[in-house]
């Protein structure tokens, strides 16, 4: 019985610890990041391919899932709000929803899978190979020639990508609400318009910056911890998408509550 | 001069370097064998700063490696070149952006003396027009060589090379061989090695040191060596399956050899 007790709480202890040095080592990993991004010579190259990789070659999944969340959200809402004979709020509801939840949500997800992952598997395939190391005995540090790149692309990229997500899944609720459900184009566009405050788009962006340092550090911070070959790569991205999500909803649902209260 | 004193380093509670010492001294060629996963690479690796002693110091010309940091660390990991197992090419780039990294990242921009210092040291390696091609399309001696060309592209003082003969077939071992020992010969540059290839041990090496168990147990001339009367050395450099290295400790270490180390901050500086 007593044995068992200390086992069981020193089972506790031991993963308890292995978070703490998890979160404490992602931690690090943000604050040595951001200092490097203020020391001069800038990598210009590096970032703008990383830019393209993470952000260009995005633009046609976040497309499609957004015009498609924006198409469901005005059909969704049409079946509920002809009910009540209030089917011009469709505008207002798809426009709230996309810029204010879906749009960073759904898109800092998608680049996640996307992107996260890959970078996961690069840094850690680097890591197995002895790449990293590599890079340290030929005087380059790894935390600025590799995460640095990845972190202001993602920064920069992600609340562009959320931009662009909200105007699509607009015209998605635009598509049904206009083409099919017969409100008039003017009505729609006058709609959605007054509905919108300046808040809304930015509260989205203070969000998508949030998640784009998430995706960009756990990445990175999975990448460096991982170890034994082939299998560790492939297992390290899989906790990389998982931790990624996990924190991107949490931290969602985190500035959701603090928006509503302090606006 | 590289003096290691008392060095000791855990991964996972278990000591994989005890209270270690061995001086290498400038211009000798140090050949370090012993079993996989015995700790050979780890203590390479301090040698370069990548990894960080629990305790204990490595001294590179009377400078503890492991309290310097960024730019001092820098200027001592130029005077190095390291070959590493599987040659650690950067597969996003080219061979020419491999061998040249330190220069096309530190800002030498004189183009074209870049690329006669790449063709050089690619020469010097036997190898030549394959500039544009990437890792992924070389063969393993080929990668190796590049490895070593990359390492060699600073003129370093100290070459490591960590299993430089591993992986290889025969001839191309023995090409690998007769380049360190062209480098040690030309070049006069310090060599430590690590390897478990007898073969190449006794050509390559000036002296030999066998790590088992955390500790240096016996360094000497391949000569020295051929002739010990320690019962461990004398197992491992006939190559026997019976013997005071046991069974049992060779099975733990071959599972510990997959244990990677843990991600420390210190590690990467």
């Amino acid at each position: 019985m007593h044995t068992s007790l200390v086992e069981r709480f020193g089972g506790f202890g031991t993963r308890f610890m292995s978070l703490l040095r998890y979160v404490g080592g992602a931690v690090l990993l943000f604050v040595e990041t951001v200092l490097w991004c203020f020391v001069p010579p800038f990598r210009w190259r590096h970032v703008l391919h990383q830019m393209m990789q993470i952000g260009v070659a995005s633009l046609p999944i976040v497309f499609l899932t957004s015009i498609f969340t924006g198409i469901v959200l005005a059909l969704q809402s049409a079946y509920q709000l002809q009910q009540i004979s209030a089917r011009l709020y469709i505008a207002n509801l798809v426009a709230l929803s996309m810029t204010r939840e879906l749009g960073p949500v759904l898109t800092a997800l998608v680049v996640a899978g996307r992107c996260g992952a890959s970078i996961t598997a690069e840094i850690g395939t680097m890591k197995v190979t002895e790449q990293i190391d590599a890079l340290q005995t030929l005087a380059t540090n790894p935390v600025r020639y590799l995460v640095v790149p990845r972190f202001l692309a993602t920064l920069i990229m992600l609340p562009l990508l959320t931009v662009y997500a909200d105007v699509i899944g607009m015209f998605g609720g635009y598509m049904v609400g206009v083409w099919k459900l017969g409100i008039g184009h003017g009505v729609y566009i006058n709609m959605t318009e007054s509905s919108l405050m300046l808040k809304d788009v930015t509260t989205g962006l203070i969000k998508s910056v949030a998640f784009s340092v998430i995706i960009s550090i756990i990445g990175c911070y999975q990448g460096f911890v991982t170890g034994g070959g082939a299998e560790g790569v492939g297992r390290a991205t899989t906790v990389s998408v998982v931790t990624s999500f996990i924190l991107i909803i949490s931290a969602d649902c985190l500035f959701t509550a603090l928006f509503y209260f302090a606006f | 001069m590289i003096e290691i004193i008392n060095l000791t380093k855990s991964f996972s509670g278990r000591k994989v370097l005890d209270n270690l010492n061995l001086t290498i001294r400038t211009g000798e060629t140090m050949v370090i064998i012993g079993g996989s996963g015995c700790g050979k690479s780890v203590l390479l690796k301090h040698m370069m700063g990548i990894l960080k002693p629990e305790s204990g110091q490595v001294m590179i010309d009377n400078q503890d490696i492991a309290r310097l940091q960024g730019e001092r660390l820098d200027e001592i990991r130029v005077k190095f070149g390291m070959l590493f197992q599987g040659a650690a090419l950067f597969d996003s780039l080219t061979v020419f952006e491999n061998v040249a990294f330190t220069a096309l990242e530190h800002g030498m921009h004189d183009e074209a003396k870049v690329h006669a210092k790449v063709r050089e040291k690619l020469a010097l390696v036997g190898l030549r027009g394959i500039e544009r091609m990437k890792p992924a399309e070389l063969s393993g001696g080929m990668r190796k060589r590049v490895g070593l060309a990359r390492a060699l592209f600073t003129d370093p003082e100290t070459v490591l090379y960590d299993e430089p003969t591993t992986g290889l077939d025969p001839i191309m071992a023995d090409v690998i061989n007769d380049l360190i020992i062209q480098m040690h010969e030309r070049f006069s540059v310090t060599s430590v090695a690590v390897t478990h290839d007898m073969t190449s041990a006794y050509k390559i090496a000036d002296r030999i040191a066998m790590l088992y168990e955390g500790k240096i147990i016996e360094v000497g001339t391949p000569d020295e060596i051929k002739k010990t009367s320690n019962p461990v050395v004398a197992q491992f450099i006939r190559g026997e399956a019976e013997g005071p290295i046991t069974r049992t400790s060779r099975l733990r270490d071959m599972q510990d050899h997959h244990e990677e180390a843990p991600y420390e901050r210190a590690d990467r500086a």
